[in-house]
């Protein structure tokens, strides 16, 4: 049992938070995450969040489809069982490009929203730290580690207010 | 920090706040169903039974049930297909196409226009299903799956085949769209939820979803890339819908203008069906806030331009067929304008191509009542579009002494009302059960657009 104590700032404004994410990392204090109820941006570039990944992973899901789907046709139609077919080819190219496009973005879809479900951590049965109830609402809220920052609590609290923070609460989890 | 011109009107009126976002989106969502949702829900339930009787009938003894005959084939069956498939247009074009040129009025619509999409598309794909009339084997009928007969597979020239490929891709890509997007929503009902089930069911469905910061970055990169795809995915689909047209040799369907025409046509029956719920579920939610006139306009606009482009389609396969020369050709769209089923053209030239001309002027575009009536208009229209171009081609075939005419039985009837009985049920439910309007969404955009920002 190891029990993580946050702080919490609650921000009311967009832009408020994104000035205090900067001046808060600048006064050397580490931010655990920031959660809000909508996606604000530039707040990738304050936290320093490098752009993410997924899109490679789309493209390379991708490339996967169109392999699958080409294979697939060749195999079926031109290996395992040739017909004549209206006098065309056993592998007829120009027939196998709606499948071979709908493969492609279907497997791009579904590779990519599915990795981000697992690196995201999204699963019918997750049981998420809920900071607090008003995120899905209507307020930001920044926490901050405890454990990561060896600076005084009474001293982050200030740092906090001192940036627009309309309220600093606690949260303890406890975690097996 | 965003800003946007003054000059621009709100597309959020009423002086929302945030919170007042979740409000008035989540109330709907915890509230008891209302007397107006049940009767709703009863007659939509009603359609279902009666529709279902006659599914059973046509399965039971055959689709010798359906009026089709030698000659005409292909008749209601798939001209429902194809309207169903049309309307299923919209939702995935507001929130991919209309993402990727930035269009900010989409926000307000594109929950509800995603989800009439994937009920469209369920209740499309009823027809070919129905249509093997052994819908137990139609799995390996239709997808290449190994059987017993060697394996035998399924025909990669077909059209038919692409068309099983593009609508299961179509559907299943629009249904994690609207997955992803309601995600962040459910969170917020699960938060708000008092009592524990619809918090644990609203906490599942929500995928233990946080808000944070890494998040968020991770599901806008995803919302693009989405888009990215599905904006060439939607017009593919009813591409290769009119493949299944346009690929054969008959007069009337041979034509290569089908691809561009048909897309046109299904944006703009997908538009009217969008509006047509739209002024429904605004005015029984009193939305007016969230869907101004400016919205209504908007999609207005969208309907003159495919409209028109649906007309100029019209207009330039009569004249290709008359610069062709191919007799065959000539005829075929003489018989469609003149011939026994001149009411049929006549019906769609005026819903299509007349009707919409009218949203030319301010007046009616910004008329509720008026945009309303015209959206069943434009469906009914669109329905006689694929009435037309099906049964026209079909009922003057090759040889004389095999022409015929089509007359629907009431279980042609009975399976499209199972469709609207099917299409109604889903809306309802999601309309109570689901928040109507994509919150997070919204939300950030309060501050740039809302009426206090200006």
């Amino acid at each position: 049992m190891s029990n993580t104590k946050f702080i919490l700032g609650v921000y009311e404004d967009e832009d408020i938070l994104l000035s205090a994410i900067t001046n808060i990392r600048t006064a050397g204090v580490k931010i655990h995450e920031v959660y809000s109820p909508f996606p604000v941006h530039g707040i990738d570039d304050v936290l320093g969040y490098k752009r993410s990944k997924l899109s490679i992973v789309a493209f390379l899901f991708g490339v996967l489809g169109t392999s699958l789907a080409l294979t697939m046709q060749i195999g079926m139609m031109g290996v395992d069982w040739p017909m004549i077919i209206g006098g065309k080819d056993f592998i007829p190219y120009p027939s196998f490009v709606p499948v071979i496009f709908e493969l492609t973005v279907l497997l791009a879809a579904y590779g990519m929203c599915f990795t981000f479900f697992i690196v995201s951590d999204l699963k019918p049965w997750a049981k998420p730290r809920i900071f607090d109830l008003r995120i899905t609402d209507d307020k930001h809220v920044m926490a901050i580690d405890l454990d990561q920052n060896k600076i005084d609590v009474a001293k982050i609290d200030q740092i906090l207010k001192d940036n627009g923070a309309s309220e600093v609460n606690k949260k303890t989890f406890d975690e097996a | 920090m965003s800003s946007e011109s003054v000059i621009r009107e709100p597309l959020i009126t009423g002086g929302k706040t945030v919170h007042d976002v979740t409000e008035d989106i989540s109330r709907r969502v915890e509230e008891k169903p209302t007397k107006l949702w049940m009767l709703a829900m009863t007659i939509s339930l009603g359609l279902l039974a009666i529709g279902a009787y006659t599914v059973f009938l046509l399965l039971w003894e055959g689709i010798g049930m359906w009026g089709l005959n030698k000659t005409v084939g292909w008749a209601w069956d798939i001209t429902n297909f194809v309207w169903w498939v049309g309307i299923g247009h919209a939702g995935t074009l507001i929130s991919a196409i209309l993402l990727l040129f930035r269009q900010r009025w989409r926000m307000s619509i594109n929950r509800a226009a995603e989800a009439m999409t994937i009920f469209a598309v369920i209740c499309a794909l009823q027809f070919p299903i129905l249509h093997t009339g052994r819908p137990w084997l139609a799995i390996y009928w239709m997808f290449p799956l190994p059987n017993t007969f060697g394996s035998l597979w399924v025909n990669f020239n077909s059209p038919l085949l692409w068309d099983v490929f593009a609508i299961s891709t179509y559907f299943l890509v629009s249904l994690i769209f609207w997955y992803i997007g309601l995600i962040p929503d459910f969170a917020t009902i699960r938060d708000r939820a008092k009592n524990k089930i619809s918090k644990s069911i609203y906490g599942a469905l929500s995928f233990g979803w946080d808000g944070a910061a890494k998040t968020w970055s991770r599901y806008e990169t995803v919302a693009l890339v989405l888009a990215g795809l599905a904006t060439p995915l939607v017009l593919s689909v009813h591409t290769i819908v009119s493949m299944d047209f346009a690929t054969s040799v008959i007069p009337g369907w041979h034509t290569t203008i089908f691809p561009p025409y048909f897309v046109a046509g299904a944006i703009f029956s997908g538009f009217a069906m969008v509006l047509t719920l739209m002024i429904v579920t605004r005015k029984v939610y009193k939305l007016e806030d969230y869907i101004t006139i400016q919205h209504l306009e908007m999609m207005n606009i969208v309907i003159i331009i495919t409209g028109s482009i649906v007309g100029v389609a019209y207009l330039t396969e009569l004249f290709i067929a008359w610069y062709s020369g191919v007799e065959a050709e000539q005829y075929a769209f003489l018989n469609r304008a003149t011939g026994p089923y001149w009411w049929a053209y006549a019906a769609m030239m005026t819903c299509n191509v007349v009707s919409p001309q009218l949203f030319w002027f301010k007046k009616i575009r910004t008329n509720i009542a008026a945009t309303f009536v015209l959206s069943i208009v434009v469906n009914i229209g669109m329905w006689f579009e694929r009435f037309v171009i099906i049964v026209t081609s079909l009922h003057r075939d090759f040889l004389p002494s095999s022409w015929a005419m089509f007359y629907p039985t009431f279980v042609d009837v009975g399976v499209y009302v199972f469709t609207f009985g099917l299409f109604f049920t889903c809306f309802f439910l999601f309309a109570k059960f689901f928040p109507v309007i994509n919150m997070a969404e919204v939300k950030s955009i309060i501050k740039t657009t809302g009426e206090k920002a200006k």
